[in-house]
């Protein structure tokens, strides 16, 4: 765990525009996504990697539902963890605003930012459609 | 190009054992290790040491140096990490010193000291082998990971709570007579279905447990191993290593592991093997699920058939190829630096039939190890055979 006063210089910035509703991915010219901070495409190794706005719905690939937790999501329990993909990239956050049970394969959610219960930090949430 | 040798094999019991110092867990399996092999410790060249949590769960670092002298080696010594795969790179390591000629003996192992943490503590220890910003951030934790392949694996290919528990059923039932192993007692599929839930569709009873523990094992050059007349029937005849990118969201496949298959080519192409020559295999079955992807990624099973395996009996102790004939992390413990060594050792001790479990395997000759770390962004594989002479 890094001091909570240094920023994760790429990690922090994108974590904002999320919050704000300017999520962004960075895609190559062979049309890979990825999150930064990157230099290179890791599916093509393309230097030329830019700033592409998320698109605003993705989907649930796969979820987990989580009851045994590290210390910093101990009060967080049980949550549902999923990774969504939204287009060309997709990203693991978890599921907000829906039962933990209700959760499937293949909903459509958007994508968030809000605090965890246990530490109030920073997290990825997806919120269904 | 030199050969390989297992010479010796040495083992702690795996389990509880919170106040064990790694430095004592690793004392008596590289002693050990050094008694099989009937080796003078003078005559070990180097020690490849493979630890993942140490800074953690310890407050120490640099532990390769530390391990050598425990065992009471003159000799340099270097750590390698790669998650719950560290000491399967250490062996990978040592297989190719070995060949290259730049040693005839080397003692190659890991160890792990888990307990200590607790619960809570080993589960943030063990959520470090994942993406922090990406996926540790997002509340993954390692059972987490393997639970999104599973259920991944289910939306793909199908497959069942009860067929995953079938693994874990079996693993149990495999490590009865084995006194290392954590867990010498019986499940039944109700057991592990009825569990607390880690992470769904993961419970208890689909986990391995947190465990401390060391293996070690003395390689040797066929030169050596002749010269001074040891006793090492068995040979590392194959080794591959995979890799991929580190946080599962990137892969291509949710519910595959190809740093395995990769890996498996590899060490398959070395040994000039093919999957049906293989008549034992020690899988990493850190979740019942991992047994699955890594049958599917060796070629022990077609893609989407895995997750079946052990309820059709095909790996069980009587079956086509027993898997986890130890206990696999599953029973045996997972003791996470630890655990590729403790791999290769017990198919040693299979191949060479003096494991609790080698009258199962009476007639094999060929043994396949193989070590995955986080959710497979690091595989090793090795091919294990029975010499002439
Ligand atoms: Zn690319």
């Amino acid at each position: 765990m890094s001091d909570e006063d240094v920023a994760d210089a790429g990690y922090d910035e994108w974590i904002d525009a999320v919050s704000e509703g300017e999520g962004y991915f960075l895609s190559c010219e062979n049309d890979h996504g990825s999150l930064p901070p990157r230099r290179v495409c890791p599916h093509c190794g393309s230097l030329d990697i830019e700033e592409t706005p998320l698109p605003d719905t993705g989907e649930v690939e796969t979820f987990t539902i989580t009851h045994v937790a590290t210390p910093n999501f101990a009060d967080d329990t049980p949550y549902a963890v999923g990774i969504a993909r939204f287009g060309d990239v997709r990203v693991t956050g978890q599921l907000r605003d829906v039962a933990v049970e209700e959760v499937e394969v293949g909903i459509q959610v958007a994508i968030d930012v809000a605090e965890t219960e246990t530490t109030g930090d920073d997290l990825v949430v997806f919120r269904p459609q | 190009m030199s050969g390989v040798r297992v010479a010796g094999v040495g083992l702690t019991a795996f389990g509880a054992s919170p106040e064990r110092t790694g430095r004592d867990l690793f004392a008596e399996a590289g002693c050990d290790a050094l008694a099989d092999a009937g080796v003078d410790r003078d005559d070990v060249e180097a020690l490849l040491y493979g630890n993942f949590m140490g800074e953690l769960a310890e407050h120490q670092g640099h532990q390769g140096p530390l391990m050598a002298e425990a065992v009471g080696i003159d000799a340099p010594a270097t750590r390698f990490e790669a998650a719950c795969a560290s000491s399967g790179v250490a062996v990978r390591e040592g297989v190719k010193r070995v060949r290259n000629g730049e040693s005839d003996v080397l003692l190659v192992g890991g160890t792990e000291r888990m307990t200590n943490l607790g619960t809570a503590g080993a589960t943030e220890a063990l959520a470090i082998a994942a993406d922090d910003l990406w996926e540790v951030r997002a509340g993954m934790t390692f059972p987490g990971a393997y639970a999104l392949m599973a259920q991944a694996y289910f939306a793909e290919y199908g497959g069942t709570r009860e067929d995953l528990a079938a693994i874990a059923v079996k693993n149990h039932d495999n490590a009865l007579n084995n006194e290392k192993a954590q867990y010498q007692r019986a499940i039944d599929v109700e057991t592990v279905i009825d569990a607390p839930m880690v992470s769904e569709p993961l419970g208890l009873y689909d986990s391995c447990p947190i465990s401390d523990g060391a293996a070690a094992v003395v390689l040797v050059s066929d030169e050596f191993a002749a010269e001074h007349d040891l006793d090492a029937p068995v040979a590392v005849t194959g080794t591959g290593q995979g890799g991929d990118l580190m946080a599962l969201h990137d892969r291509e496949y949710l519910a595959r592991s190809p740093a395995a298959d990769e890996a498996a080519e590899e060490a398959y192409a070395d040994a000039g093997v093919t999957p049906e020559d293989v008549d034992v295999a020690e899988v990493h079955d850190c979740f019942t699920i991992a047994e699955v992807l890594a049958l599917e990624s060796l070629g022990l099973c077609e893609v989407g058939e895995g997750v079946t395996a052990a309820a059709d009996g095909r790996t069980t102790k009587d079956g086509d190829v027993p898997v986890n004939l130890s206990g696999g992390l599953k029973a045996k413990g997972h003791p996470v630096g630890a655990t590729g060594a403790s791999q290769i050792c017990e198919l040693a001790m299979l191949l060479r039939g003096d494991h609790p479990n080698s009258d199962a395997v009476a007639d094999a000759d060929c043994g396949l190890a193989h070590n995955a770390g986080g959710t497979v962004a690091s595989a090793v594989v090795h091919v294990l055979e029975v010499m002439e002479s």
